[in-house]
């Protein structure tokens, strides 16, 4: 149904840890999936999925990993691929980060998780808060308190434990909304989008029970609400958690939320979004002698509002050389390695507009390699504001032994994928 | 300290140590030992020697030391069978743990362990762990059951395992009835015909129910083994559709892609006018949508299966055109999968903002991602008739960049735009002579020949060009030559004062010095028709050619809907059927969509319904007397000396150039052309077959010819031959017709079996004829009165009379027919045998035979030869009058006799014969005589067909 086996290896191809889940594959058949990659890349043909055979390699990197599954049947491929990005989340948590060292590290933990993570190919418990309860670092810790199965594994309640105890009981609620923006070099917005993502902070004792209440245009209907400002959600994306059947009836967010930190749910709106950071560049290219930048950037957002670390990146030839910068705010900087000049302005009114001027020189030799046209990207943060107008009217919390505890919002809007094509 | 210090001992003796270690007291250092066993075996040292020793230590209640030697254990069993039956007690035993931990763990492990011995001891703890108290341990079991299986399936049967997985599904605990459905699933999918999940409605109310509660992954294996229901009607599939909706917003994409698989294959079911059909249409987009913000790789498998979504139901994503747009750091698989969705919606609404980004894209520098851009900018205006002028003059701006690929690529698209739009945009020609030389890859050169030689009349200079190329003409690729062997016939035909030299040299470079048979095969087609009628030739190479369809690189339907029920697998993303990338899933039955609408639907459904028409070999067509089937025959067959005798044969092949133009030819598709026996001797010089219906042969050369099927057909009074196929499924359809022609009682009849080999049943038979040489014509309407099913077979006979209009048919007696049913409209041709024609009472007054041999001028006479006869003239004379003809003296002369003979045609004309026989020589002489001397031919083959049969 999935995967046949598992590897983790290094660049170089090397196996640092793997694990035969059936059996139907021989495991020496890694051995072709580095020079089958080479050679994809070679061709410019790169792929998620390569074969050899009758053998196919579903992989992934991560940092100086590659994470494979191998299989010979047809494998539902999107869960393959799910599975490897939930196996980086798992390792990241048990170990901070995720690299060849931390695996050589942790091999014995490594091999518990894929045992417990996988069984004949397919995914079971990969919930890494639960298996923390019973998968330890230690393993003196794991002869003394865990002895039995945590009933949270094979609960409908999968992701939370019982008997969580705080003094205080209170949810941190972050509403953010990143700002995905192309726009072409002609100025004209080709495509805009919002992602948000409410995510939450839970330090609830027991077993609560939660209702999040959304300005959610589709509920007001349903409730003949009168209107007031609400939201349109194009699509909507929940953590196991929420009640699907539930929204889908009614529009009501229910849940028993995971204890700590946790996305929610993530929602996304397919409205024309202004660009809050509007950006005009002139990029004048002087063949064998120079290049020069010009950067107008505009915060078209309210004048009460600020952006915070904005970062405007504007690509340089990459065999450009001595540059020169004049800001009338903020700091310019020629960062060779990623051919770009970034130009930081800590802090950004709305309203307001800034210059930036960039002067590099051009060796007279010219570059003979053609160089792709990257665009110029901004980032951002503003906080205490949505773009999409959305609000948080309500969370209740209902716990059986009935405390009080209090929901705390925060809103930030920052930016996404933000694209601005240049003419250069 | 971490693990990594486990790796670092490599000194001698190494195992010797680690021996010592794992037999020590001392817990501590036994679970160290086992720590370093377990890393060399990580970086792959054999430490398989320390199996006892490692075994030893099985028996611990530390967990974390369990685990660990379990571990070896999996990876050593294999190789010590023997000795891993030292484990089975201690994996019995855990298997009764108190701890559930345990209890599933030896569980699983032991069903890791593919030695056979084992699995006989896994049987019963099995059986305990399958109803143990604990769902983690049940979960474990359930699986353990699908690893048995696979080592020893008969042994699951026997043991009853199957139907205890099988009443897991009702089991309490949503994550036991998710990973009893995988199981059950998986053996399923080794065993098709098992029919293990025999889904009913309350098995799934069941899943559907565990589909709520159960983990992401739980979810995805019960929705992918609902998409295995066939739901019993459209109210069922309804209500598992509304069931099945709230997993679209699941943040896992891979319950989204398995819900969306569900929500495909189930729609088939609803009718289209439903409320709730158009409501789920709408629910499927932004799900869709938002698996584009996935990770890259979970992006690709989205957008394969987008790709395939949308060829199915193009007005799902119809409105979403922006969120395919190429984003700079988008990797390049995704890039091009996102154009090539692009093309597959551009439409009127969204051109010019889909002309502007690719536009863009053709100026990236990724090269095959820029390729495709262009090539996308020529879809778009093929797709997009309104958009053609600004995707050429689009086109042209890209040619202005000289980019050499761009240029080229522009170029392959342009030649698809001018058979799309003809005569429209040829003003761009000269733009695109100018870029001639930079072109060096075979598609863009065989683009532009092409476009040369189709417009050759408006390029003054369209010899020059061509005959640059034709300098190197060896060292192009096949698809090059051809089409410059195409360009200059083309060219030729137009202007055949200044370039007979010019495709003189082309015919002999294809024919006499290339070793391709397609090059030499459609030089020699082409030879022929120039010089056999240079004007038959123009009607032939220079055809209308059909316009090119919009849609290209449609996934072929029955295909697709295959695909749709993979949706999220490998195959999705291969585009390919599992059985042509599983091994031993041959066997395995493909899925297609089930459902009311189906088949009505691809006929409602523009893009398949092109896609099933292109598919389609175009039927054979019958060209109306007078034009070019007729020309053909009546060609002289003597090449003109302007383009001089046809070469010699080259050597090493059989069949000279001569040959084959002239009695090779025949005798190669003589017996191959159904109802065309050679019957070009009344016309011309050599005996020349020509097929009865000549699908212009511009790219397809003999390989057309060939395909028009059938044998010879030829019917004597006496004797029924076989029937031949004259009408193959191939052309008609599905429907083939076989048949023959007979003489039963002075009434002549057409006998056919007519039969299905198409998938849907046919009615509505009807049957005419064209006007023919004896006006046969039906004597009343053909007689199929049932329905035929598929497959089956049903015999008609249709007599016919002679009282239909005349026409003069070349061979005299072909007779073109056209069938009608319920699905079209089919043609065919085939030939009678002339004796059908004879009446019964054609035997003369031996005075009115002498008066008319002598009254019949002289030239009317015509002498043939039958060989290899080995009757006497008796039994000859017998024969013969069982086709009536009739013998109206014998005289023998010198030892040979000599017959005299007559018969008459249903419109009244004589036929009078001497036949010659001498004892002891199988060789007759025949002499006909006859009013009309163009019927001597017909009858002589068929004096022929008697005496030999």
């Amino acid at each position: 149904m999935s995967a046949s086996a598992i590897f983790v290896l290094d660049l170089k191809g090397k196996v640092l840890i793997c694990r035969n889940y059936k059996g139907d594959v021989n495991m020496s058949e890694i051995d072709h999936f580095l020079p089958l990659l080479m050679q994809h890349e070679e061709e410019g043909l790169l792929c998620p999925v390569l074969s050899h055979g009758n053998v196919h390699f579903m992989w992934i990197k991560h940092s100086n990993l590659y994470l494979v599954a191998t299989t010979n049947k047809n494998s539902n491929a999107s869960l393959v691929y799910s599975f490897l990005y939930k196996l980086v989340e798992v390792f990241t948590e048990y170990f901070k980060e995720l690299e060849e060292e931390s695996i050589q590290d942790n091999f014995v933990v490594v091999y518990e998780l894929l045992d417990e993570l996988m069984d004949f190919g397919f995914p079971q418990t990969t919930d890494s808060k639960i298996l923390q309860e019973y998968i330890t670092q230690e393993g003196t810790k794991l002869e003394v308190a865990k002895s039995k199965v945590p009933t949270t594994v094979t609960n409908a309640v999968s992701w939370r434990s019982e008997g969580i105890k705080y003094k205080k009981n209170e949810v941190f609620i972050d509403v953010i909304e990143s700002i995905n923006v192309l726009v072409n070099a002609n100025g004209s917005v080709m495509s805009s989008d919002i992602v948000g993502s409410i995510k939450l902070k839970t330090m609830l004792s027991g077993m609560p029970e939660l209702r999040l209440g959304l300005n959610d245009r589709v509920l007001f209907a349903l409730t003949g609400r009168d209107k007031g400002k609400t939201v349109v959600m194009e699509d909507v994306k929940f953590h196991q958690c929420v009640r699907l059947s539930r929204f889908d009836s009614d529009r009501t967010i229910s849940f028993i939320p995971p204890d700590g930190e946790s996305e929610l749910m993530s929602y996304r709106i397919n409205t024309h979004v202004k660009p809050l950071i509007w950006i005009e560049s002139v990029i004048e290219k002087f063949s064998h002698s120079r290049v020069e930048i010009m950067v107008k950037a505009k915060g078209q957002f309210k004048k009460q509002s600020v952006a915070n670390n904005v970062e405007v990146r504007v690509p340089v030839p990459s065999d450009a050389d001595s540059p020169k910068f004049k800001t009338s705010t903020g700091t310019a900087k020629y960062v060779p390695e990623k051919n770009m000049v970034v130009w930081t302005i800590k802090s950004f009114p709305g309203g307001k507009e800034f210059l930036m001027r960039a002067h590099f020189g051009l060796p007279s030799v010219e570059n003979n390699e053609l160089e792709g046209k990257p665009p110029i990207t901004v980032k951002f943060e503003i906080p205490y504001f949505t773009v999409s107008g959305i609000q948080v009217r309500y969370m209740k919390i209902i716990e059986k032994s009935g405390y009080q505890a209090l929901p705390w919002v925060r809103y930030i809007t920052q930016s996404g994928d933000y694209q601005l094509r240049t003419n250069v | 300290m971490t693990d990594s210090k486990y790796f670092t001992t490599t000194k001698k003796g190494e195992i010797f140590e680690l021996k010592a270690e794992l037999n020590s007291d001392k817990k501590e250092k036994k679970k160290e030992a086992v720590k370093k066993v377990i890393a060399s075996m990580t970086v792959g040292k054999d430490v398989s020697a320390l199996f006892p020793d490692v075994v030893n230590c099985m028996q611990t209640d530390n967990l974390e030391l369990k685990k660990l030697v379990y571990l070896y254990l999996m990876n050593y069993a294999k190789s010590q069978p023997d000795m891993a039956i030292m484990a089975v007690n201690t994996f019995v035993k855990d298997c009764e743990d108190l701890n559930p931990l345990i209890r599933a763990l030896a569980v699983r492990t032991m069903g890791c362990i593919r030695v056979d011995k084992i699995t006989e001891y896994l049987c019963e703890p099995l059986r305990k762990c399958l109803k143990d108290e604990d769902p983690y341990v049940r979960k474990t079991a359930a699986v353990c059951v699908a690893k048995l299986h696979d080592i020893n399936a008969q042994l699951v049967e026997d043991q009853g395992f199957l139907d205890t997985l099988k009443d897991l599904i009702s089991d309490s605990n949503p994550m036991v009835v998710a990973n009893a459905v995988a199981a059950l699933s998986e053996i399923a999918e080794s065993h098709p015909n098992s029919n293990l999940l025999d889904l009913n409605p309350q098995t799934i109310n069941k899943l559907l129910t565990a589909l709520n509660e159960c983990t992401e992954w739980g979810q995805i294996f019960i929705l992918d083994c609902l998409a295995n229901y066939t739901p019993r009607d459209d109210r069922e599939s309804q209500s598992i559709c509304e069931r099945v909706t709230p997993r679209l917003s699941h943040a896992n994409s891979a319950v989204v892609l398995s819900a969306v698989k569900v929500l495909m294959k189930f729609m088939e079911m609803l009718p289209k006018d439903l409320d709730y059909y158009g409501t789920l249409l709408k629910k499927l987009a932004p799900p869709l949508v938002t698996l584009l913000s996935a990770e890259p790789e979970l992006q690709y498998v989205a957008l394969r299966n987008i790709n395939l979504i949308v060829q199915r139901r193009p007005e799902i994503l119809k409105h979403e055109m922006k969120v395919f747009f190429v984003k700079y750091n988008d990797p390049i698989y995704v890039k091009l999968e996102k154009l090539d969705i692009m093309i597959r919606l551009a439409s009127q609404a969204n051109i010019a903002q889909v002309l502007a980004e690719l536009k863009e894209y053709a100026t990236e520098v990724d090269v095959d991602f820029v390729r495709k851009a262009v090539r996308a900018i020529g879809r778009c205006a093929i797709k997009v008739e309104q958009s053609a002028e600004r995707c050429v003059s689009t086109l042209l701006d890209l040619i202005q960049t000289k980019v050499n690929y761009v240029v080229q690529e522009a170029i392959v698209v342009i030649k698809d735009i001018f058979r799309k739009y003809p005569n429209k945009y040829e003003s761009v020609i000269a733009t695109l002579c100018e870029h001639l030389e930079s072109l060096d890859e075979p598609e863009a050169r065989a683009a532009m020949i092409w476009i040369v030689g189709e417009y050759a009349e408006r390029i003054d200079n369209a010899d020059e060009l061509l005959e640059s190329f034709l300098e190197g003409f060896h060292d192009e690729s096949t698809q090059v030559q051809l089409q410059l062997l195409t360009a200059i016939v083309k060219l030729f035909l137009k202007k055949p004062t200044e370039t007979q030299e010019l495709v003189q040299q082309v015919l002999s470079l294809a024919t006499q010095d290339s070793d391709n048979p397609d090059l030499r095969d459609r030089g020699y087609i082409y030879w022929r028709l120039l010089s056999t009628d240079p004007v038959a030739a123009k009607e032939v190479v220079l055809a209308e050619k059909p316009l090119i369809s919009e849609e290209t690189d449609l996934i072929e339907p029955t295909l697709l809907e295959e695909l749709i029920c993979h949706i999220g697998t490998l195959a999705s993303v291969y585009h390919k059927p599992p059985s042509a990338f599983v091994e031993g899933s041959r066997g395995v039955q493909h899925k297609r969509l089930a459902g009311s609408a189906g088949s009505g639907e691809s006929v409602e459904s523009p893009d398949t319904g092109s896609a099933a028409g292109v598919s389609e070999a175009p039927p054979a067509v019958i060209p109306s007397q007078g034009d070019l089937l007729g020309d053909l025959l009546n060609l002289d067959l003597t090449p003109p000396t302007a383009t001089g005798p046809p070469p010699a044969a080259a050597p090493g092949m059989q069949l000279g150039a001569m040959d084959l133009l002239g009695g090779g030819l025949d005798s190669l598709l003589g017996g191959d052309i159904g109802g065309s026996p050679a019957m070009g001797a009344g016309f011309g010089a050599p005996p020349a077959a020509m097929p009865a219906s000549f699908n212009a042969p511009v790219s397809g050369g003999l390989d057309d010819l060939f395909d028009l099927g059938g044998g010879v057909g030829m019917t004597m009074g006496s004797y029924t031959p076989p029937k031949t196929v004259w009408l193959p499924a191939m052309k008609a359809k599905g429907l083939e017709i076989s048949g023959v022609f007979v003489r039963r009682s002075g009434v002549i009849q057409m006998e056919m079996t007519l039969s299905n080999k198409a998938m849907s049943v046919m009615s509505d038979f009807a049957i005419q004829f064209n006007r023919n040489s004896f006006g046969l014509a039906p004597a009343g309407p053909l007689q199929i009165l049932t329905p035929l099913s598929p497959n089956q077979t049903i015999e008609a006979a249709l007599p016919l009379s002679t009282v239909g209009p005349v026409m003069k048919m070349e061979p005299l007696n072909n007779l073109q027919v056209a069938v009608k049913n319920n699905i079209d409209v089919f043609y065919f041709s085939c030939q009678y045998p002339i004796s059908m024609l004879f009446l019964e009472d054609g035997k003369m007054e031996r005075q009115v035979f002498l008066a008319t041999w002598k009254d019949i001028p002289n030239e009317n006479e015509s002498q043939f030869q039958i060989k290899d006869c080995h009757l006497n003239s008796d039994a000859a004379s017998n024969k013969l009058q069982g086709s009536n003809i009739f013998t109206i003296a014998k005289r023998t002369v010198e030892g040979q006799d000599m017959l005299y003979q007559s018969m008459k045609l249903t419109n009244g004309i004589w036929v009078l014969a001497e036949l010659r026989v001498q004892a002891g020589n199988p060789n007759y002489t025949i002499s006909l005589k006859c009013r009309a001397p163009e019927v001597s031919q017909c009858v002589f083959q068929n004096y022929e067909a008697v005496l030999k049969n």
